[in-house]
């Protein structure tokens, strides 16, 4: 297959990906998306990768997916602490940070 | 052991001293504090001895060594070490030093005894002593400044030992910050030094000198001029004298220590240390001997009029220390030294004296209340009379051979510096006059309630000691001893030390008769041979010739002294009546300290004021508030970005990211 299919599917995901982050409230979907938006980041290096011939870039989506772990893990932490104090899962509403 | 090794061991008991009183306190009975202290200087003094006894086992000319612990500052170009130098000249200093601080410890011992600081002042005495030590012993100009200003302090914390006492503090501050100025022109003699010869070490720059520098060329003029502040400051000399007669707020014996045996001399020392660069500047070294010669004449005849026992004999020191800045000056090194020496005896005991008669006073030093203290007081009026006729330069004493030795060698050096010799003579005779006013004064006639008191029943009392200066009352936690009053009749201490002064005040002379054995010019004489002007020997003759005119002088003087206050006592009141201007003038002290609150105080209070009200308020706060506008709009500027929506920062970061993804997209193809 030609590797334009894969960039192409690729930068669909990554779209969707911010799309969901800059319109949803939700701070689980935002999580959801941002996921998406990592995800599509992988598979545009393991095709990369694929075309070049080497391994590198395999190598790198496995350290991403690890970070994004990661992330996650402390990104739901924090919905569960919101959740758990009753404040609205809600990130326009959480804007204490306003300067 | 080598000279060296007994001088680090005199620099070293006073400190170990002056720490083991101030760390042990509370612990230390006040006994065991004064012998701890009087014990350091004494065997600081033994090894003075030490040192002198090397020094005199070597040949004249190899007696000179320095020596060093450790290098303070090793950079470029700079070498600081923590150096001593010893030569005979070191040496001398330190035995009187060391030798006079011994006895006037002894004397505190006594004199101190019911005071409630009794620790901080014998830690303070041992302090002074050590950085006087200090001073003296120096092998480099940055170990001098350091010696230099510890003395000041020392001086400033003993003047205002007393600090419930207004007048104490006040004379402590003024003290240190004449001193002060004193420094600053220390500094910047040794930075000019350093510039002009690229090292501090005594030797190397006394050899090098005579080589960079031509006579008379204006850095050596300059430098000269500037070590003089410092000394003329140390010394009290005009204009810088002002704060010696008010530091004698201070306790009797610190004036005694401070102010006539040791501090003040630091000038002199530092002239006769110097006097290779002051050969160079022949004008620095004239305008010192006028500056010198003029302080003598004003000190005495301020002398005349003062009615405060002690500041009576502080004009005399300032007096007499201009006869040795005057003898260093002109190039009678040995003969300036030799006074330094006999007036540290004489003066020393004077003043204790006078401490002990201010004691039976309470505190009280004025002379017009005083009468009558030769039959309460035999022993004090008795050595008082020995310290008085030394200052008198009566024949045979050891002021006698000490001053007229500077005035034969103004005569032999001749031309302008005769005038040195006539005026020097005048001031004996005012030396003389104003020494014997205050024996005559306080020692004979009718005994004043307080003496007459101590005559029947052996002690006095005085209940509520007051300031005598401003009347208000003394807190006698850290003021004067309450009830007690500690006068050298009772104390053994104080009378070892004031016999041990009154025989050295008399017979000291005896070293230096001129032609008979000269001792002390034989050992200085290695330290001064360098000089050309130390060729210049009055002949035996010319010098007996001198002896006899001041004491032709010192007799006529005290004759005078005699007819007016004891043959014919009203003539004084007479005499204050006709001259009434001029006593007004003298009484006044020349109006120095009017002249230096016009000249410097009343501007630098002008300057200050300018500086708070304009420039702080307009210029200073001005820049502040500005400065402070200026991030303060900024900052309100960037806070509309933070919003505190995740989201739009979000979209911020990634049209961001977009724009720089376009931008590269762009520049690469």
């Amino acid at each position: 297959m030609n590797i334009e299919w894969y960039i192409v599917l690729s930068s669909l995901l990554f779209a969707v990906g911010a799309m969901g982050i800059l319109i949803r409230r939700s701070p689980v979907v935002i999580l959801l998306c941002l996921e998406l938006m990592l995800n599509a980041g992988n598979l545009a290096l393991v095709a990369f990768s694929r075309m070049v011939g080497n391994q590198q870039g395999q190598i790198f989506a496995i350290v991403v997916m690890v970070v994004a772990a990661c992330e996650v893990v402390v990104g739901l932490g924090l919905i569960v602490a919101i959740f758990r104090r009753k404040l609205p899962l809600d990130v326009d509403s959480l804007r204490e940070l306003r300067g | 052991m080598s000279a060296t090794a007994w001088a680090w061991l005199v620099l070293l008991f006073p400190l170990l001293g002056s720490i083991a009183i101030a760390l042990g306190f509370k612990v230390l009975p006040s006994k065991a504090a004064g012998a701890i202290g009087t014990a350091a200087i004494g065997l600081a003094f033994v090894c003075g001895i030490g040192a002198l006894l090397c020094l005199l086992g070597e040949s004249p000319d190899a007696r000179h060594h320095a020596s060093s612990l450790w290098d303070y500052a090793s950079v470029a170009g700079l070498d600081i070490k923590l150096g001593i130098f010893v030569d005979p000249l070191s040496v001398f200093m330190v035995l009187i030093v060391t030798g006079v601080s011994t006895l006037i410890h002894l004397y505190s011992f006594g004199y101190m005894r019911s005071d409630e600081g009794y620790h901080r002042f014998f830690s303070y005495l041992n302090f002074f002593v050590f950085s006087m030590l200090l001073l003296v012993l120096a092998g480099n100009f940055v170990l001098l400044i350091v010696g230099w200003a510890f003395v000041g302090f020392a001086s400033y914390a003993l003047i205002s030992f007393w600090y419930r006492r207004q007048t104490a503090t006040k004379a402590g501050m003024k003290a240190f910050v004449i001193n002060v100025v004193g420094d600053i022109g220390l500094v910047l003699a040794a930075f000019l030094i350093f510039r002009e010869l690229g090292t501090f070490e005594y030797s190397e720059v006394f050899a090098k000198a005579p080589q960079v520098f031509h006579t008379n060329e204006w850095t050596v003029t300059a430098i000269c001029l500037l070590l003089l502040v410092g000394a003329f400051a140390k010394s009290a000399q005009l204009p810088l004298h002002t704060w010696l007669p008010d530091a004698m707020e201070g306790p009797t014996p610190v004036s005694s220590l401070i102010h006539a045996a040791t501090m003040v001399t630091a000038g002199v020392y530092l002239i006769a240390r110097t006097h290779v660069l002051f050969v160079l500047a022949p004008t620095a070294a004239d305008i010192a001997a006028f500056v010198g010669l003029a302080t003598l004449l004003v000190a005495g005849t301020i002398a005349l009029v003062m009615t405060d026992l002690k500041r009576a004999i502080a004009y005399s020191t300032m007096s007499q220390i201009g006869y040795m800045i005057m003898g260093v000056s002109i190039g009678a090194y040995s003969a300036g030294m030799f006074h330094l020496m006999t007036h540290a005896f004489f003066k020393a005991l004077l003043f204790m004296a006078a401490g002990s008669i201010i004691a039976a006073m309470a505190n009280n030093q004025n002379i017009d209340d005083m009468k009558g203290f030769g039959k309460a007081m035999r022993f004090t009026s008795i050595t008082m009379l020995c310290g008085g006729l030394a200052l008198a330069a009566f024949p045979g004493t050891s002021g006698f051979f000490s001053k007229d030795e500077i005035l034969a060698y103004a005569t032999a050096r001749g031309g302008m510096y005769e005038i040195f010799t006539v005026l020097g003579y005048f001031g004996a005779l005012l030396t003389a006059i104003y020494t014997f006013r205050l024996i005559f004064r306080v020692l004979p006639g009718k005994p004043c309630a307080e003496a007459q008191e101590l005559i029947d029943t052996g002690h006095v009392h005085h209940a509520h000691p007051f300031n005598p200066a401003t009347g208000e009352e003394e807190d006698t936690e850290v003021g004067f001893p309450g009830a007690d009053h500690h006068i050298a009749e009772q104390s053994w201490p104080m009378r070892v030390a004031m016999g041990v002064l009154a025989f050295l005040a008399l017979f000291a002379g005896l070293v230096q008769v001129p032609g008979v054995d000269e001792t002390i010019t034989k050992f200085l004489d290695p330290v001064f041979a360098d000089s050309p002007l130390a060729a210049i020997v009055p002949s035996v003759g010319a010098s007996w010739a001198g002896l006899a005119i001041g004491a032709a002088i010192s007799l006529l003087g005290i004759g005078i002294a005699y007819w007016l206050y004891i043959a014919r006592p009203e003539t004084p009141a007479v005499l204050i009546q006709r001259l009434r201007p001029l006593h007004t003038f003298l009484v006044n002290k020349w109006y120095f300290d009017e002249l230096i609150d016009i000249l410097v105080v009343k501007p630098a209070l002008a300057i200050g004021r300018f500086a708070n009200r304009t420039f702080e308020r307009f210029v200073v706060n001005g820049l502040v508030s500005g400065t402070e506008d200026i991030v303060g709009g900024s900052g309100r500027l960037v806070r509309v970005v933070q919003s505190g929506f995740v989201r739009s920062y979000a979209l911020l970061l990634l049209i961001g990211f977009a724009g720089l993804a376009l931008y590269f997209l762009l520049s690469s193809s």
